[in-house]
């Protein structure tokens, strides 16, 4: 019973994969918000057109959505990683929050360093270590808070999703603390403004993103900055880490069953402290990425969605929506951006509120879990097709969930996890360098 | 300033009002996840509840239709109505169509945090104020120095509030439908074998859940606060669901979870009141790191329903 039930949740990950949930809960999303828009009295046709129109209409428009769209990419790709590894984390908030904190001072002590120097007009290495070191303590800052979580569950039980809300709030108050206090910008101290840092030097700036095509460039003139370039690198070192490295396979064993991943010999606890750890770094770069790259200073109006426009949990939907993918959690985090810069133009044009495009997230996020049964239904069918030795089109060695050192033979993903031996059984922990030879061969190949 | 500035009665008294939101979705939390849903949507449903409500009084009392107490009736009502709706909505995500919990709650949420703000927006506009449940006097009780205003000076949903603590007590421990709730929760298989309908259990549970979650959002928009805005619950459904298991699954200790938390988060509203040297910032944060230090200890000692977060499906 256990090893069916081991199959079956197997089954469940594998199919994570597939995008049908996510087709079919666009399609109810869009259902549901045409009968909420109807019921407000406005014109469906009309308000999509103007969210479309918003997001991608002009060259600004869809700088702005590529804008939005990138923190939502950070913090997916993080999301991805925890949710793959079992970890439910819903700190990206906080994580952010620690991240551009710490990015943020670290790139004012050191604009501070560069400033007087006489090579104050001569970009050079120190530049770079600036926003690199911004970046890398970002990212560590975030880290940290999420592994902290992590380190909760993995030694204490501690509830992520519980821990992850917790420490959310108490970032935010950090985050007001510091910004009120040792962080505040003398130039505005004692009056009663909204609570900042002092504007980050030039040299601490992420540089603008154009496109050398037309003269100007394209998005010569928009707040577009490398934040995006950064975060789709990322995304694809996230998927070969995933798929392609014995770590990452780790990570995702655990998620997909973590009593079968202890009894192969896996270090549980430390994969949970590690996937919270990098999903936490990922929101932490995403916070510090928002003030190098677009505010140049760290601000918020006191509200937990003061600094972060709630990028930690749109985050989540673009997870989900990229079907638990790095590579997918790119478009999806577009899509998003687009949602979000598209409403504020139909709630100028049409009076609907734009916090429509919160409801309708969270009806995605709803249908995206909740079609995951019937991707579940077809996939047990799968495996009683197998099991009767039919051939079915799936597998190939491009099936994401294969450990990276099957080789060859039945290398569908369907196999019970235990008792079959052999070395292409998913929850096998890969051979490391077996791994890593098998897993480059079969990208030549 | 000493410690008599801080333990004032006033403080006591505000520890119990602000309890009273806790109470009220922690306690319908308590019975979905003692049948083994965890509804991590009861923010999403608070705000909900929070708004209908709200709204239904708002409308009662401009248009003058209905005498004040039966508007404010009506806003329970609506509250309870439009609560127990979106539980059931959980509930068919969760045990019929067997979602992820976890992550079906946050959706639950987002959608809830939209909605009664675009509906505010829509249908309201600017913050304005209602004339909530008003404060109870009683005679003589009322007038005990000290422990009339602590406990005898509040509105009626708080009363409620502390009723339904022994009485969900009751329903769970000493009743057959509890009995069916925590067998469902703990051996899914046995309690099928036995003739109970889990399926038909967690969607009890889960709509009461959610018509509690409601009440608790309109404790605060039609007694508490009486008014509406944006996220108006701030996260307190979040701590609620934290308090369940802090409280291990039993209301008496889930109640005094919230009883301590409240507590902590009166003392903190009062130190900003007195203005101590403490940076406002850190006295916010303290029920929260009080409670990680809290679950980091309730975790260990208690144990939660088996089937927690487990869908149940027949013939496995």
């Amino acid at each position: 019973m256990n090893q069916a039930a081991g199959t079956r949740l197997t089954a469940q990950l594998n199919r994570l994969v597939d995008f049908a949930p996510v087709l079919i809960a666009l399609l109810l999303a869009l259902v549901v918000s045409s009968v909420l828009l109807v019921a407000l009295n406005a014109d469906p046709l009309a308000a999509f057109g103007f969210m479309l129109e918003g997001a991608v209409g002009t060259e600004n428009a869809t700088a702005e959505t590529l804008v939005k769209a990138t923190p939502i990419l950070f913090v997916g790709i993080g999301i991805t990683i925890a949710f793959r590894g079992g970890m439910i984390n819903i700190g990206g908030e906080g994580q952010m929050i620690a991240g551009a904190l710490a990015g943020t001072t670290i790139a004012l002590v050191l604009g501070d360093l560069r400033v007087p120097a006489e090579m104050a007009k001569t970009p050079g290495a120190f530049d770079l270590l600036i926003v690199a070191s911004a970046l890398i303590g970002g990212f560590l800052a975030g880290a940290l808070y999420g592994g902290l979580a992590g380190f909760l569950k993995a030694y204490f039980g501690v509830n992520e999703i519980l821990s992850t809300i917790m420490l959310n709030q108490i970032a935010v108050q950090m985050m007001n603390f510091l910004l009120n206090g040792p962080l505040l910008d003398p130039a505005v101290a004692g009056f009663n403004n909204i609570p900042k840092t002092a504007r980050l030097v030039t040299a601490a700036q992420l540089p603008r993103l154009s496109l050398p095509l037309g003269d100007p460039w394209i998005f010569a003139r928009t707040r577009l900055h490398w934040g995006l370039i950064v975060a789709i690198a990322l995304a694809v070192v996230i998927y070969i880490f995933l798929w392609r490295t014995s770590l990452g396979y780790r990570i995702r064993a655990v998620g997909e069953n973590e009593r079968a991943s202890s009894y192969a010999g896996i270090n549980v606890k430390r994969q949970m402290m590690l996937s919270m750890f990098l999903a936490g770094g990922f929101a932490g770069l995403a916070g510090v990425v928002q003030v190098l790259g677009l505010q140049y200073r760290l601000q918020t109006d006191g509200s937990p969605a003061g600094f972060t426009a709630a990028a930690g949990f749109n985050g989540i939907v673009a997870a989900l929506f990229g079907g638990l993918n790095p590579i997918g959690a790119i478009p999806a985090s577009a899509f998003f951006g687009g949602l979000l810069v598209g409403a504020q133009k139909m709630q100028r044009e049409i009076g609907v509120p734009a916090s429509l495009i919160t409801a309708v997230n969270g009806l995605i996020v709803v249908f995206v879990v909740s079609s995951e049964i019937f991707i579940l239904q077809r996939s047990k069918r799968r495996v009683s097709l197998q099991e009767t030795n039919t051939p079915v089109g799936t597998g190939g060695s491009d099936t994401p969930l294969n450990p990276p050192d099957k080789s060859g033979g039945s290398d569908t993903p369907l196999n019970p996890p235990v008792g079959t031996g052999g070395s292409d059984t998913p929850l096998n922990p890969p051979d490391k360098s077996g791994g890593r030879r098998d897993s480059k061969s079969e990208e030549a190949g | 300033m000493g410690l008599d500035d801080i333990f004032t009665a006033s403080v006591f008294a505000s520890a119990i009002r602000l309890a009273t939101p806790y109470i009220f979705a922690a306690l319908g939390e308590t019975f979905a996840q003692r049948s083994g849903v965890l509804n991590l949507g009861v923010d999403g449903i608070m705000l909900m509840g929070a708004f209908g409500g709200f709204y239904a009084v708002h409308l009662a009392q401009t248009a003058g239709v209905m005498a004040e107490p039966l508007g404010l009736l009506a806003g329970v009502l609506v509250a309870l109505i439009v609560g127990g709706l979106m539980g059931l909505a959980m509930a068919f995500v969760s045990v019929t169509l067997q979602a992820k919990q976890g992550i079906s709650g946050i959706g639950v949420y987002l959608f809830g945090l939209g909605l009664s703000e675009l509906l505010f927006q829509q249908w309201v506009g600017t913050p304005k104020s209602v004339a909530g449940f008003p404060r109870i006097s009683f005679p003589i009780l009322t007038d005990i120095p000290i422990l009339g205003e602590i406990f005898f000076h509040h509105n009626l949903l708080v009363y409620v509030a502390f009723a339904l603590v022994p009485l969900s007590a009751f329903v769970l421990n000493r009743t057959t439908f509890g009995l069916m709730i925590r067998a469902v929760g703990q051996n899914p298989e046995a309690a099928d074998a036995m003739g109970v309908s889990v399926a038909r259990v967690r969607y009890a549970t889960t709509t009461i859940g959610g018509m509690l979650a409601g009440l608790a959002g309109a404790s605060l928009s039609i007694a508490l606060i009486n008014l509406f805005q944006q996220n108006l619950t701030a996260g307190q459904g979040f701590i609620a669901v934290a308090l369940v298991y802090f409280g291990g699954w039993r209301p008496l200790t889930v109640a005094a979870g919230a009883m301590l938390f409240s507590f902590v988060n009166a003392l903190q509203l009062q130190v900003k009141v007195i203005g101590a040297d403490i940076p406002s910032e850190f006295a916010v944060m303290a029920p929260y790191v009080i409670t990680i230090i809290a679950l980091v200890f309730a975790t260990k000692r208690q144990e939660q329903p088996t089937a927690l977060t487990k869908p149940y499906e027949r013939g496995e």
